[in-house]
């Protein structure tokens, strides 16, 4: 792939995909971003050209949501669970401790706090990529960042 | 004839290591030579047991647990002797429908998850599945919903409004494009139920909405999954084709005329698009915000057609229902709650899981007698129910009635049945400042009180835990909590009081207050 012309033929695929259905742009940025890691900004023109919409609509429905990323993410991307039963059994330490090793890891690694894996009884959770980790702890954790990092 | 064994495919059990030992069971039959049939199911929701290996046996299905992958060589080997069925073994369990845990549960709704593998649509009927709507197509639209009704099952998505006058409602309209929206956002932390069935029963909810659509004449049905769950988004697209192809789903559902067809759509790390009107604004590929009622969803929801959205849970209920009759079903739970709930055991406590038992079983009895108290074994220090914008509750209020009435009048609520347990280390104040940070977080910007006061309201916990003007800090936050509580829209902004002061006001020492 062209490196400056990152995916430029993907958003008109990916929108066919979906009939150039205005009401799928979730489905269409999930898509993208599965493809790219992130949603290009340079993309956006060309999606929104595809569903007949504003630019702007696209880029507040990017800002609203979570999920979607407009830079590159590392390679191995953690997120660890913030939510009250994860709290109940120490996940303010491995954020803490995951927010130093992330720093070290030269952009290897990156990690985000979320609100819940629906893993509450096998706190504390994370998720690294699609994987679900339950009884999360430092040792664990560690393991899984020095892995990432090599 | 071949050992046969269960082990469960459900993504928390995978989290601690489900799959490794399914690559050691499959290496280990091919070293030893052992005719070994491993099937994949749903958890049993006894997630400290997890991974649970199961063995089909003539007395019933056996169990071993936790199992690592280390520990299956030496199960295996239990396995090949003769009556393993007594097996010596350190993780042996014994008969798993003997766990007191399930043994003493009511489970209707989750009657198949762990027991049936999810995508076996055979495995499915020949324990009861598709009953419901073979009956519902000889009953038709008005005594489905006539049946629902009866059955007083409620929302339980946390509102707990009857599902039945819903039902009727969209039903009632007139016109010819209607919807089914089934909420799968399962945001609320400590919960994990609509998890388990979406990826141990996917059929009992697709049935579920077939028959709302039967019921309502709705004609395409979408399903709004977090994308915090990609397992329950495969699993369903997966049984979505397998009914498709069967003529359970399609343009005349069993020759029955009724049309309806299924979506999958993927949610995007958003709490507020669990309220119906922003999942509604989510699914036409919009912002999450939430909208002004009325109007109603019934009346006008996805596109400005009549919607019926319910929870997962509520959707799943209703095969059973209609298969098992409407008067059993209400005759279960207590004064205006009928039938069960799935309660979610979660956090800091020994034996976290799903308990399914009628309304009206004592917040005691799930905390102590099926959960066992804290996991760090430190003294119980209070629970919070209903998620991230429901109550604490402390050691007083265990004897509490698990049902929607007798929660209110305590001051709490049932949300969606999660119960997050947590020890005596923890801090209340933190809490407390947890709950305004995450409103500010989750807030989807539309009332000034919700996206502002939280902010201010978590920079004035941070002044309080400091130690500055505790009174009149306490104060500001009294005062935030009762503008939140006005004058939001909805129930982010305007339950996150609940939290915060239910903890200042059974913790006052916490908040550097005399007790
Ligand atoms: C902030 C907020 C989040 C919500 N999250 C969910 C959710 O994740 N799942 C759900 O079923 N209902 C959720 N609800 C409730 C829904 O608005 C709605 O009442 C429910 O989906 C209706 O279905 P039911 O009647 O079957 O419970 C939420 C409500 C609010 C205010
Ligand atoms: S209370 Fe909060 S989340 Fe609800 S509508 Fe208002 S701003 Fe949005
Ligand atoms: S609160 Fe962390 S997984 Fe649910």
């Amino acid at each position: 792939m062209d490196k400056n012309n990152v995916g430029a033929d993907l958003p008109k695929e990916i929108c066919a995909k979906y009939q150039n259905n205005r009401h799928a742009l979730i489905e269409i940025l999930h898509d993208v971003q599965e493809e790219l890691g992130y949603i290009p900004e340079a993309l956006v023109p060309e999606i929104a050209d595809q569903l007949n919409v504003t630019r702007a609509h696209i880029n507040g429905v990017i800002s609203f949501y979570e999920d979607f990323k407009t830079a590159p993410i590392a390679n191995t991307h953690l997120k660890i669970c913030r939510g009250e039963a994860c709290q109940s059994m120490g996940a303010d330490a491995l954020i803490e401790q995951a927010n130093q090793l992330t720093a070290q890891s030269q952009g290897k690694i990156s990690s985000e706090p979320v609100y819940c894996l629906g893993n509450c009884a096998l706190a504390p959770a994370m998720m690294a990529g699609e994987k679900l980790i339950g009884l999360l702890d430092e040792k664990s954790l560690s393991k899984i960042i020095k892995k990432a990092g090599q | 004839m071949s050992i046969v064994l269960y082990l469960p495919n459900d993504s928390a059990a995978i989290s601690v290591g489900a799959d490794d030992v399914a690559k050691e069971i499959l290496a280990q039959a091919k070293n030893t030579g052992l005719d070994i049939k491993l099937l994949r199911n749903g958890s049993r929701g006894m997630f400290w047991l997890e991974p649970l290996l199961e063995v089909v046996t003539k007395a019933g299905r056996i169990g071993f647990g936790p199992v690592s992958p280390e520990e299956v060589g030496g199960i295996v080997d239990a396995l090949a002797k003769e009556n393993f069925e007594n097996a010596d073994h350190a993780k042996f369990l014994g008969l798993v429908e003997e766990i007191p845990y399930l043994k003493n549960q009511q489970r209707i709704t989750f009657k198949r998850v762990g027991i049936i593998e999810p995508l076996n649509l055979e495995d499915y009927q020949k324990h009861g599945g598709l009953e419901g709507l073979k009956k519902a197509l000889t009953l038709g639209s008005e005594k489905i919903v006539e049946e629902v009704l009866t059955s007083g099952l409620r929302g339980r998505g946390g509102a707990g409004f009857p599902a039945g006058i819903k039902w009727k409602t969209v039903a009632a309209q007139t016109a010819k494009q209607k919807y089914i929206c089934c909420n799968a956002d399962e945001g609320d932390s400590g919960t994990f139920a609509d998890r388990m069935l979406m990826e141990g029963d996917p059929f009992c909810l697709l049935e579920g909405m077939i028959i709302a659509a039967i019921a309502t004449g709705a004609n395409k049905g979408l399903i709004y999954v977090r994308s915090e769950y990609p397992a329950s988004i495969k699993t369903l697209k997966n049984a979505i084709n397998i009914l498709e192809k069967s003529n359970w789903l399609g343009p005349d559902i069993d020759g029955s005329g009724h049309g309806f067809e299924i979506e999958v759509r993927r949610g995007a790390g958003s709490y507020v698009c669990g309220e119906e009107s922003a999942m509604l604004e989510s699914l036409e590929g919009k912002r999450g915000q939430v909208k002004v009622k009325p109007p109603i969803p019934a009346i006008s929801g996805l596109f400005g057609k009549p919607t019926l959205v319910n929870n997962v849970l509520t959707l799943a209920s209703v095969p059973m229902i209609l298969a098992d009759g409407a008067k059993a079903y209400r005759a279960l739970g207590r004064d205006k709650s009928h039938g069960t709930q799935a309660f979610q055991l979660a956090g800091n406590i020994k034996h976290g899981g799903l308990v399914e038992l009628a309304f009206g079983v004592s917040l005691r009895e799930l905390i102590e007698d099926f959960g066992e108290g804290t996991k760090s074994e430190k003294p119980f220090k209070c629970a919070q129910l209903g998620g991230p914008l429901g109550a604490y509750v402390n050691e007083e209020m265990l004897d509490l009635s698990m049902d929607y009435e007798a929660l209110a009048k305590g001051g709490a609520m049932l949300g969606h049945g999660g119960i997050v347990v947590f020890d005596e280390q923890t801090d209340m104040a933190k809490m407390a400042r947890f709950a305004f940070e995450f409103c500010a977080i989750e807030s989807c910007g539309k009332c000034t009180p919700c996206r502002i006061g939280s902010v201010r309201g978590y920079e004035t916990m941070d002044k309080l835990i400091a130690g500055e003007n505790v009174d009149q800090n306490l104060e500001l936050i009294e005062d935030l909590c009762a503008i939140l509580e006005e004058s939001s829209l909805c129930a982010m902004g305007g339950l996150t009081p609940l939290p915060v002061r239910s903890a200042i006001k059974l913790f006052p020492k916490d908040f550097g207050l005399e007790g």
